[in-house]
């Protein structure tokens, strides 16, 4: 194996850790805008919105950094998937400005305090949508000509991808419910408790889904999943899955506050592995494999200096910004 | 309608909006923090509670411009790719990893303290807060200081090759990272910025002050704002007039487009003051011109001769009426800030600093003035390396993705719209908080009941009141 396969090998790792460390942070607080309406009072809004306000812009800052770090390493793959994916891309991005801005914006004014919830929820549901249909656009395959993206404008729109993009709104919904609960006493956590239990089940149920119909979007991930040495190596995913559904459900039902939390996580990081293992060795499927689209050796080896000091110091603050603003928050004394 | 336009054109004027509603946001925010920071530590230093006030201020006004930051910057970085996909491909390999370290070592450290920033006093104590405040600052100059690694690395290319699929291969990091402008355009960008928020500053002193020149956070606010611009004017203008020398050298047809030398000079060119570009004679129309000045400030020699845009082929001319008129502007407005800070620097000379009402309007006028010069220096910059993305090496139609203009002209149509609703929506509350004086215990709010401790940080209802 000489440096470039190897180097080219780390990096799809590392970005796929920029993913879902997204996936993990920004998911809460994305769920967190989805559950807005189902809040009962303009105080319980208030303090969901408190519970994030001071971490949001670090949890997005990962999405800035997959997709940066998909120029810096895989600049093919970025210009692939930018292209295939232009409007769900889009129309995430415009879906982000409504919400972000809406955590300053809605205390600043009264009149306009409604406008600013329906940004925060429908910026948080569309950008959710968009980043699962981009998923599911990616699993059924991107079409790539020499170095160009050869398919149409509408080519990501398919039941499948819609299919996902559903599934994903409704993951982060169980993930924002989650983290009310373990952040919030009172009255929302109750709300949250109440609505844990049937976004779980539409969960599991989408996993489910999605899982039976991906090998049927491509013969290797099949093959992948349920051929012989492959399907040894898949089998503790199922497992791990059912334990971590146990964990979620007798937490919520004994309710628990920090367990269902995790375990809701953990099912966002299992779906991820598997993923994972579908789409190895391709950085794109079915066009691009992981070392088509790397940049050359020198590129690779300088960001990885310092990615290999930055990261851990970032894990390291973040972590300390999680820590400032531990334990349940006192809805009398907001953060604004 | 848009889409009888190519996708080129199109693709163009949505970078360049996108680019352009973003850059307004860190202009002011890298300035702000700064200034936050400092005022922080005076506070911590002197316990001169008028600091603090003025500090709380400034902070609610900051978290408002910099939410805006953010989410237009986050469209940044994936503009290269939706519409200019060839480009990604292409200088992938030499940007990338420079975007990536700005992700990694300023992005991460602005939002990571950020948060500790605005609500974390209480929780932290002062000593953390003020660390926290320094890392603030600290990650919107990092972040600046990466974002014009990369542009000026596009100006002015170099430590690269290339390979055999046309990418950019880095050769040598260092010569990419300090490439020829970039020491120039970062030094002019910053101080631009510190411009920048000095004049709003003084802006909104001068505002409260035409209303009451009693209160002491107003008095500081102004006060520190017009030393800003005293000082900080004059070594932009040196800064800017080195610069210029720097792309004479690098870029000598911009500078003709800048200059409107559509004509070679063989001994001595004139400085043009005014005058309208007429492209199609090639010749500037109603020029009012100072005989070889120009010679005289990019050579330092009243007789040394100057090419012009005669001996530049039409299809790498950069649009030279642009260039013109938003490099005038730019200058124009150095000028006046210049005026500016000697002006308030007479009047506090003769203890008149706070009394002198004309001037106080005048520092009104001013606020905004800086915005307009970045942008209208930006678009110097930008339009007059056109027809080139990577100077000399990537034309801007190799640039383009196989984008159909139809999906182009809908996004940036979307663009417009949410831009304009939502930038605007935040403008007006950063103009309303403006218009309250510092101090004021509800800032931000405008009407409605008291909300428990909702709005009001703890520490602005318990000790922020001015001795008034
Ligand atoms: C990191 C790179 C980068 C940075 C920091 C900027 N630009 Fe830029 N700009 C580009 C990278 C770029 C580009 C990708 O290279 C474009 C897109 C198409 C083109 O011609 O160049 C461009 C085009 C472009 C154009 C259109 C020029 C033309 O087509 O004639 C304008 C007016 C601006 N930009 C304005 C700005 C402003 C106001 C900036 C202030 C922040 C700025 N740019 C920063
Ligand atoms: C095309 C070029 C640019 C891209 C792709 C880009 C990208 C971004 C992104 C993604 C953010 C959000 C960071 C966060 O989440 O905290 C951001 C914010 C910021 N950008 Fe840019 N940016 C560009 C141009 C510039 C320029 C020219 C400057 C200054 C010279 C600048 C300075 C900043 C600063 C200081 C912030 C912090 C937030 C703020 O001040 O509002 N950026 N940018
Ligand atoms: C009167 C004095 C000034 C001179 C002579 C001057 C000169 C220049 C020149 C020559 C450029 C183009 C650089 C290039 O070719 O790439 C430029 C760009 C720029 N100017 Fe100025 N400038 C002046 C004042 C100002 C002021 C007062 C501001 C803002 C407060 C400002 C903000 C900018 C910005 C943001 C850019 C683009 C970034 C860059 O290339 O550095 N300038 N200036």
């Amino acid at each position: 194996m000489d440096v470039i396969f190897e180097l080219s090998f780390i990096w799809a790792g590392l970005i796929a850790f920029a993913v879902l460390t997204y996936i993990i942070l920004d998911g809460f607080d994305l769920g967190v805008g989805i559950l807005f309406p189902f809040a009962q009072s303009k105080k319980d809004r208030d303090t969901m919105m408190n519970s994030v306000a001071p971490i949001w812009d670090g949890n997005e800052t990962w999405l800035i950094l997959g997709g940066g770090g998909l120029f810096a390493v895989f600049p093919l793959a970025y210009a692939v998937v930018m292209s295939a994916l232009y409007m769900p891309i889009i129309l995430m991005l415009l879906a982000l400005v409504f919400r972000g801005v809406a955590f300053e914006y809605r205390w600043r004014t009264e009149r306009w305090k409604r406008v600013w919830d329906i940004a925060f929820f429908g910026g948080s549901t569309m950008a959710a949508l968009c980043q699962g249909i981009s998923l599911g656009a990616l699993v059924q395959g991107i079409k790539v000509t020499e170095r160009h993206y050869s398919g149409g404008w509408w080519d990501w729109l398919t039941p499948f991808s819609i299919t996902t993009g559903i599934a994903v709104v409704v993951g982060y919904a169980l993930l924002g419910a989650c983290w009310v609960m373990m952040k919030t006493d009172g009255a929302v956590h109750h709300r949250m408790r109440d609505l844990a239990k049937p976004l779980a089940i539409a969960t599991l149920a989408f996993i489910a889904a999605v899982s039976v119909w991906t090998p049927f979007q491509n013969y290797t991930y099949f093959e992948r999943w349920f051929a012989m040495p492959g399907f040894l190596y898949t089998l503790p995913i199922p497992i791990l899955l059912l334990f971590t559904v146990y964990m979620l459900f007798t937490g919520i039902a004994r309710g628990r506050d920090v367990i269902p939390f995790f375990a809701a996580e953990g099912l966002f990081v299992i779906s991820f592995i598997g993923i994972g293992i579908s789409f190895y060795p391709y950085i794109v499927p079915p066009s691009l494999l992981i070392t088509d689209a790397a940049a050359p050796d020198s590129s690779l080896k300088f960001a990885l200096v310092g990615t290999s000091v930055l990261i851990p110091l970032i894990l390291a603050y973040t972590a300390y910004a999680y820590w400032v603003f531990r334990g349940k928050l006192d809805p009398e004394n907001g953060y604004h | 309608m848009l889409s009888s336009f190519a996708a080129e054109t199109l693709a163009r004027f949505q970078f360049a909006f996108t680019v352009s509603f973003h850059i307004i946001f860190p202009a002011f925010s890298i300035g702000l923090a700064s200034f936050l920071a400092v005022l922080n530590a005076l506070w911590l230093w002197t316990g001169d509670a008028v600091y603090r006030t003025v500090f709380d201020y400034w902070k609610k006004i900051f978290a408002v411009a910099f939410g805006m930051g953010v989410v237009s910057g986050i469209v940044m970085s994936y503009q290269f790719g939706t519409n200019w996909s060839e480009y990604a491909d292409k200088t992938g390999p030499v940007l990338g990893p420079l975007m990536a370290y700005e992700v990694l070592s300023a992005f991460f450290l602005e939002a990571g303290f950020l948060g500790i920033m605005l609500f974390g006093r209480e929780k932290v104590g002062n000593g953390l807060h003020m660390f926290a405040t320094a890392m603030v600052a600290g990650g919107t100059l990092m972040s600046a200081t990466w974002i014009l690694s990369v542009n000026s690395w596009m100006q002015t290319p170099a430590g690269f090759s290339m390979n055999e699929v046309g990418q950019f291969v880095p050769e040598d990091w260092w010569a990419i990272i300090f490439n020829p402008s970039f020491p120039y355009r970062l030094v002019h960008m910053v101080l631009a910025a510190y411009l920048t928020t000095a004049f709003v500053v003084a802006g909104v002193a001068g505002w409260h002050l035409l209303k009451d020149r009693s209160n002491p956070a107003t008095r500081t606010m102004f006060s520190m704002a017009m030393w800003m611009a005293l000082i900080v004017t004059p070594i932009q203008i040196f800064a800017g007039d080195e610069h210029g020398i720097n792309t004479l050298e690098h870029q000598p047809v911009k500078i003709m487009a800048m200059e409107g030398h559509y004509d070679s000079h063989p001994d001595g060119a004139p400085l043009v003051l005014f005058g309208i570009p007429n492209p199609a004679e090639k010749r500037i129309d109603y020029a009012v011109e100072v005989p070889k000045l120009s010679s005289l400030i990019l050579k330092h020699d009243w007789n040394a001769p100057l090419a012009g845009l005669d001996t530049v082929p039409d299809d790498e001319e950069p649009p030279v009426t642009i260039v013109f008129f938003s490099f005038r502007i730019m200058v124009g407005i150095g000028f006046a800030m210049l005026g500016m800070g000697l002006w308030g620097g007479i009047q506090r000379w003769r203890g008149r600093l706070y009394d002198t009402t004309w001037l106080h309007r005048a520092a009104v006028v001013m606020g905004p003035m800086g915005f307009v010069a970045v942008l209208a220096g930006w678009i110097t910059t930008e339009v007059g390396r056109q027809p080139y993305t990577v100077y000399g090496m990537l034309r801007t139609s190799e640039s383009l993705g196989p984008v159909a203009a139809p999906a182009v002209a809908a996004s940036l149509i979307a663009f417009i719209v949410v831009y304009f609703f939502v930038f605007g929506a935040g403008t007006f509350y950063i103009m309303r908080m403006m218009g309250k004086y510092p101090g004021t215990p509800r800032l931000g709010l405008r009407d409605g009941p008291v909300r428990a401790a909702g709005i009001t940080p703890l520490q602005q209802t318990h000790n922020a009141h001015p001795a008034e």
